[in-house]
């Protein structure tokens, strides 16, 4: 491998980006593919097919062999409230793999005792998102839990922003057509709030918290195999 | 891919940088219960130092070894571990499984 390519795969990945490294193992000729240009290459389909498995894999392609190195960001997810669905949320959360931080203004809530081992920020989301944690982009899902309009209308609109591939509100219906009233009046658009998930979580008939989490976590692993991202 | 074998090709980018000659391993196939998944990587300098693993443990040395040779010839080339292989009886996979590895020079 060249350096010049390494270095740009290395790259791609601390930018966060999508990339996959395509090898001939017949004579170890390499080319990267970005993200962005996956659409006009030869291989598009086998490209987009391991990009959303996120797995590396050999491939055939006019009679040889080539090795897909795939390189898909780590998925993030972002909870907006310490309340006690995300106290089941973090750890589920973590066994699949995914980075979990939880924000929550009120410190009532946001205590280290409630949430042993989870990255806690205790500010208002436009703060957090402004400074401790880093910035939302599309291999991030953010779950708003708070049933607080004005902790979880801020950190909605920053995840629809940012293009987030899972973007969920906890409440009922009503709550949110209320939700959607102001984020139209906020200026986004019909087709970016139909993002939204709500009410959040699969229909599995989720009652404890804990069933709850469950069916976010659901939505989310679904929704990133969908192609969104993961 | 598994966040220990990101931290490899920024290794492998980095011992190069630093003039070490280089050589990169990449699980690329794999039969049965090999130990580590396909895409998982080793990298391996002039001096037989390594980070990473591609068996587990099992086949590492021999890979290593192949790696010095790929980093005199710059030649890449795929190598084949299992328990029916012929280098079976030196560098066999102890769990029945079988992996396909190639090794490339970073230049």
């Amino acid at each position: 491998m060249r350096i010049e390519t390494l270095r740009a795969l290395n790259a791609e990945r601390a930018a966060r980006r999508a990339a996959i490294l395509v090898t001939d193992v017949g004579d170890g000729e390499q080319r990267l593919v970005r993200e962005p240009d996956i659409a006009a290459d030869p291989l598009a389909e086998a490209l987009r097919a391991h990009l959303t498995s996120g797995r590396s894999g050999l491939v055939e392609a006019g009679g040889r062999q080539l090795f897909l190195t795939v390189q898909v960001p780590p998925v993030r997810l972002v909870v907006i409230g310490a309340v006690h669905i995300s106290q089941a949320l973090a750890p589920m959360a973590a066994a699949l793999d995914l980075a979990v931080t939880v924000i929550d203004p009120r410190t009532a809530f946001a205590t280290p005792e409630r949430f042993p081992d989870v990255d806690l920020v205790p500010l208002w989301p436009d703060a957090a998102l402004a400074g401790p944690v880093p910035p939302l982009d599309r291999y991030c899902a953010l779950a708003a839990l708070t049933h607080d309009p004005k902790i979880d209308d801020p950190a909605l609109a920053a995840a629809l922003r940012a293009g987030c591939f899972y973007v969920g509100a906890l409440g009922s219906r009503k709550t949110h057509a209320r939700r959607v009233e102001r984020l139209t009046a906020a200026g986004f658009s019909e087709a970016e709030i139909g993002r939204i998930r709500a009410p959040i979580g699969l229909d599995i008939g989720a009652a404890t918290p804990a069933e709850i989490a469950l069916s976010v976590l659901a939505e989310i692993v679904a929704a990133g195999r969908a192609g969104g991202s993961a | 891919m598994h966040a220990t074998d990101t931290d490899i090709l920024a290794a492998a980018e980095t011992w190069r940088r630093d003039g070490r000659d280089v050589a990169l391993a990449t699980v690329i196939e794999t039969w049965g219960s090999a130990p580590r998944p396909v895409g998982s990587h080793l990298v391996i300098d002039g001096g037989g130092n390594f980070l990473g693993s591609v068996s587990g443990g099992c086949v590492e040395g021999e890979v290593i070894t192949e790696g010095l040779d790929v980093i005199a010839d710059g030649r890449s080339r795929i190598l084949e571990f299992g328990v029916a292989d012929e280098t079976a009886w030196r560098a066999g996979l102890s769990c029945g499984g079988r992996i396909r590895v190639f090794l490339e020079r970073v230049a």
